[in-house]
């Protein structure tokens, strides 16, 4: 029902969406709609933000941002995938606190960018670690690395 | 501008048994505001748990915490066993939520015990801590050790309780019963508690849904969640209870919700000891042969509230990503709420209320050069810095 509703709104922006039951569903979605996808849901639907969980991967950057609907027990992963390079996405700690230590933790983690992040500092090594190293990014061999 | 005081909390402080810095802005007696340093206890276990088997995973995430240790597996049980997509045995659902709800008894008594310890109420604290001792005693009796159970694997349970041992737990558990009336008492009609207590630290119900608390805090201040009930696992939809709120949210409500919650446990741990009587002995273990590709997320409503478990599958014997999520991770952040505005005398239990509990949320430090990005010292050369600063200290004597 909720679902129906949020796959009508935001028709354009949901790029795919996986169902395993009623009860867990990922959306995959365009980076540029996650902030108004994710005030709707807060606001509007009633979510409540679990965590959101970064993995590097041969695809780039993913983020499944976990969101729980409690009268259901719902779990919706809001999939999105961010560029090799220069990973940067919108911050969503301006819209409410439960992203502002996850977010930096990313960013201390992964080296992800949250735009317009009210704070953005390191959260779990306080100035202990090199800059610019990242301790959970891979470094994937290319094709003929491999076949050497 | 009046000029206002650093008063530094930690890293290591007799107040928390764990290492974290709260730094208290004081005017006077009043917080003004409150930042924190995190990171001491940070172990890299995310990252570790990508270079274990799926069976070692359980005893990596058991040692997350050392109070709440079954919850970890708990949950990442559930988020696995949602990729294979197996339905465990009835015995072995019984047996997960006996443990789950022994483990909320005796991280509720611990919490009781503190609390009272912050206020200088020490009567309450060595009555809490001595009758936490029978469930730690169950606990020995069930699996061995007294923490750190080893009792979860992917499909099921290691042992069984066997049935022999039912009426022994009914015993213990009669005991704990007896002593949580007599501890009840002691704190909700004791009107030192209510005086320090009531109307200190208070989290509104907007405060919850902000900083998406979780567990007897947002449950405090009357928003009813709860993962057993919502979002139902193991033999919770099997049993009957009820969840527990208030709606104070101040620190009164939170042991309110904290004690009366440890009646609901030992309700449920009764059905399911009653439940096991039914179910056939030794069938705890569907076998699970193969982890496929895919991804999961996991639940468990721990003693401070719901853990969070997501790991993807790339098909092979380690997880390719394992993320954890402790409820006192979100549950910390509150503090910026509950402490600012109280005094510095109900800023410390305003800081204990929401039972934090640091191991859980940082999860080896390595000291490396910020400039060269060089590694500074190695393990052999911190134990001989180590050893020339005690030989310094004695050659002084």
């Amino acid at each position: 029902m909720v679902l129906e509703e949020l796959k009508k709104t935001f028709s354009t922006e949901i790029l795919g969406s996986e169902t395993r039951n009623e009860q867990r569903v990922t959306l995959y979605i365009d980076p540029a709609a996650l902030v108004s996808m994710s005030e709707h849901l807060f606001k509007e639907l009633g979510f409540r933000f679990i965590i959101a969980s970064a993995l590097h991967t041969r695809r780039g950057f993913e983020i499944y941002y976990h969101f729980s609907y409690d009268s259901t027990g719902m779990i919706l992963n809001l999939h999105v995938i961010l560029d090799h390079e220069k990973p940067a996405i919108e911050s969503l700690s301006n819209m409410f606190e439960s992203t502002n230590w996850i977010e930096r933790e990313m960013h201390e983690l992964f080296g992800i960018d949250f735009l317009n992040h009210p704070n953005l500092e390191q959260l779990l090594s306080e100035g202990n670690w090199a800059t610019g190293e990242y301790p959970y990014r891979k470094k994937f061999k290319s094709k003929g690395e491999a076949q050497a | 501008m009046s000029k206002q005081t650093l008063i530094p909390i930690g890293p290591y402080h007799p107040l928390q048994e764990e290492p974290e810095l709260f730094k208290l802005y004081c005017d006077g007696e009043i917080v003004k505001d409150v930042k924190w340093e995190t990171g001491y206890n940070h172990r890299g276990i995310e990252k570790l748990a990508e270079q274990k088997s799926y069976e070692e995973v359980f005893f990596l995430v058991e040692r997350i915490c050392g109070i709440c240790s079954t919850s970890h597996p708990f949950a990442f049980a559930n988020s696995v066993e949602e990729i294979v997509g197996v339905e465990i045995t009835n015995r072995a659902k019984y047996i997960r939520s006996i443990i789950g709800e022994l483990e909320r008894i005796h991280s509720h008594l611990l919490w009781v015990g503190l609390a009272g310890h912050f206020l200088g109420y020490n009567t309450v604290f060595m009555w809490a801590w001595k009758y936490r001792e029978p469930v730690l005693d169950l606990f020995e009796m069930i699996a061995g050790n007294r923490n750190n159970y080893a009792m979860f694997k992917v499909g099921g349970v290691r042992r069984d309780i066997e049935n022999q041992k039912i009426p022994a737990i009914q015993e213990m558990l009669d005991l704990v019963k007896k002593k949580t009336d007599l501890l009840v008492g002691a704190v909700m009609d004791d009107p030192v508690i209510h005086a320090r207590t009531k109307g200190v630290g208070i989290l509104t119900k907007q405060d919850i849904l902000d900083f998406a608390a979780v567990g007897p805090t947002a449950r405090a201040s009357g928003v009813d969640v709860d993962v057993r009930r919502d979002d139902p696992y193991a033999a919770y939809p099997l049993v009957n209870w009820k969840v527990i709120t208030a709606e104070a949210g101040d620190v009164f409500a939170k042991a309110q919700v904290r004690l009366l919650e440890m009646y609901e446990s030992i309700s449920i741990i009764e059905q399911c000891l009653a439940g096991l009587k039914k179910e056939k002995e030794g069938e705890v273990d569907v076998k699970v042969k193969h982890i496929p590709e895919g991804y999961g997320t996991g639940r468990a409503e721990a003693p401070r509230g719901e853990v969070f478990h997501f790991v993807v599958s790339d098909g092979s014997n380690s997880p390719a990503r394992h993320k954890i999520r402790a409820p006192s991770y979100t549950n910390i952040a509150t503090f910026k709420k509950s402490c600012v505005g109280q005094s510095i005398s109900d800023a410390t239990i305003s800081l204990a209320a929401v039972d934090p509990c640091y191991c859980c949320t940082e999860r080896l430090a390595v000291a490396i050069d910020r400039q060269s990005g060089n590694r500074i010292m190695n393990a052999k050369e911190i134990i001989n810095h180590s050893a020339s600063i005690t030989n310094k200290l004695l050659q002084h004597e």
